[in-house]
């Protein structure tokens, strides 16, 4: 099947020439080209089309520390979309290249490292995530002017869970209480990943029911992202677009799956009758 | 009683037309739906293009309650909405499952532009009501159904072809008069367990295979 994933949670190998006038060959000869905008967009592509092979991982580890393209603001334009690129390629000699990536000046590399870390699943990277959450809530604070947190706290945290980060258990817990209600959710998410404790995922369950429409569709993401299978009802109850409560429901259905070996349980009946009322 | 029924449809239809925040609308909408009244058709169908998705889960629920009266309205909408419009209205149709729907849902589930179009189309495919049909038109329209669907079950979104193995499975048991579509639909079930990556795909498709 000619398979062209646009979600956000393929994991399919593609074939990159048929939606796109780039080729594999000139994407990676792009990242060398002289005009940056050609570069930025190759790195994007090997990301988006899923290029996993050695060659375009090559290119994207040394476009992580590229000089060449910055912002007015000391941006680093082409290491964020190589940094994005490499946490779905799945290579983990992107690794050491990412972690020194935590340390950019630039916010927006540090939370696109973060993110491709927790996607690539190697341990090695615990400790220096585990840096970007040093300064606890009391440095998680609003920066005058800009649009963000001194560092991409979410993102962190939501990589140290997926990584199964014990040792990071009494960093992430303080974020419980966070001000705000996103590093709340990303902290339950990462608690309950850590702990299986429960407690976290009801949490999130209760956060479905928040007013604001974008909380409640962060909720749906974590609760999909841990395969929080008693959710299921509350997911399918949500005031919020079918479109992502299925995606929350395929979250549960495939970790529950996962679980039982390919054998369907009831709970992943349940989550299927559920799934297909909402189609 | 007729004068009872309009004066509710019309305090009904009033709160929702001077609904001023999101949860009143909501409120109204899931008020109206549940009276299931012909003369809230038009406004019901109307909320659909207010992009509310709680308002408008809540008119699609009406809409099918009230069922067969609708679907003329509807078609006749179809061609004026928007994309998010037009989801909440094939959802509506595949719900209703009158075969009068059958050709929107066809191109619909093929071409629609919008995944979550095509979704509900493929849903509704399988599940039309295939009774209310002439027995002599009854295959003509299953066997529309059935390529489209198999068509669909190559969509490159995991959710549109989740969906496809839903209408195929409802197709499935409902053919049994002939034996050589439902080795097809079998056939592509089995196929699609070998090429398609997506393990929420494969799962419904086992789900449709203990079932059948």
């Amino acid at each position: 099947m000619q398979r062209v994933e646009f979600d956000q949670d393929s994991t399919s190998a593609v074939n990159p020439v048929d939606d796109s006038s780039l080729t594999v060959e000139q994407a990676i000869a792009n990242l060398h080209h002289q005009d940056k905008g050609l570069r930025y967009y190759a790195a994007w592509w090997l990301g988006r089309f899923r290029v996993r092979i050695p060659e375009a991982v090559t290119v994207l580890i040394e476009a992580l520390e590229d000089e060449a393209d910055r912002t007015s603001d000391d941006g680093y334009p082409l290491r964020r979309n190589a940094a994005r690129a490499l946490g779905k390629l799945g290579d983990t000699r992107a690794v050491p290249g990412l972690i020194a990536c935590l340390d950019c000046s630039d916010y927006y590399v540090r939370e696109a490292a973060a993110q491709s870390l927790g996607m690539l699943g190697d341990t090695t990277s615990i400790p220096g995530l585990m840096k970007l959450l040093a300064g606890g809530c009391a440095e998680a604070t609003p920066i005058p002017g800009l649009p963000h947190l001194a560092q991409p706290y979410d993102a962190a945290i939501e990589a140290l869970g997926a990584l199964d980060a014990r040792e990071a258990e009494s960093l992430i817990q303080p974020f419980l209480e966070h001000p705000m209600e996103l590093l709340q959710y990303a902290a339950c998410r990462a608690m309950y990943q850590i702990t299986a404790n429960p407690t976290y995922g009801d949490r999130l369950i209760q956060a479905l029911k928040n007013e604001k429409l974008q909380l409640r569709r962060a909720a749906l993401a974590d609760l999909g992202a841990i395969g929080y299978i008693k959710a299921a009802d509350a997911i399918a109850q949500t005031l919020a677009e079918n479109s992502l409560k299925l995606i929350s429901l395929k979250g549960l259905l495939e970790s529950e799956v996962k679980q039982t070996n390919d054998t369907l349980s009831a709970d992943a009946i349940r989550v299927m009758d559920l799934m297909d009322n909402l189609l | 009683m007729i004068a009872t029924t309009d004066l509710l449809a019309q305090k009904l239809i009033q709160a929702v037309e001077e609904a001023d925040s999101s949860q009143r609308l909501l409120t109204a909408v899931q008020n109206l739906a549940q009276a299931r009244l012909i003369a809230a058709i038009p406004t019901l169908i109307q909320v659909l293009g207010y992009n509310n998705p709680g308002a408008a889960v809540a008119a699609v629920d009406g809409l099918i309650l009230i069922g067969e009266p609708v679907v003329s309205p509807l078609l006749e909408k179809l061609d004026d909405y928007n994309y998010g419009a037009r989801a909440w209205a094939v959802r509506a149709l595949a719900g209703i499952g009158d075969p009068r729907g059958l050709n929107t849902l066809l191109v619909a589930a093929k071409t629609d532009f919008a995944m979550s179009v095509r979704r509900g189309a493929a849903k509704g495919l399988g599940n039309l009501h295939w009774h209310q049909l002439p027995p002599e038109q009854v295959q003509t329209y299953q066997g529309e159904a059935l390529e489209a669907l198999i068509q669909v079950s190559q969509d490159h979104e995991w959710i549109v072809r989740y969906a496809a193995v839903v209408g195929l499975a409802a197709l499935l048991n409902v053919t049994s008069t002939r034996p050589d579509w439902q080795a097809r639909i079998i056939a592509q079930f089995e196929q699609m367990l070998t090429t398609d990556d997506n393990l929420a795909v494969c799962s419904r498709i086992r789900l449709a295979q203990q079932s059948n």
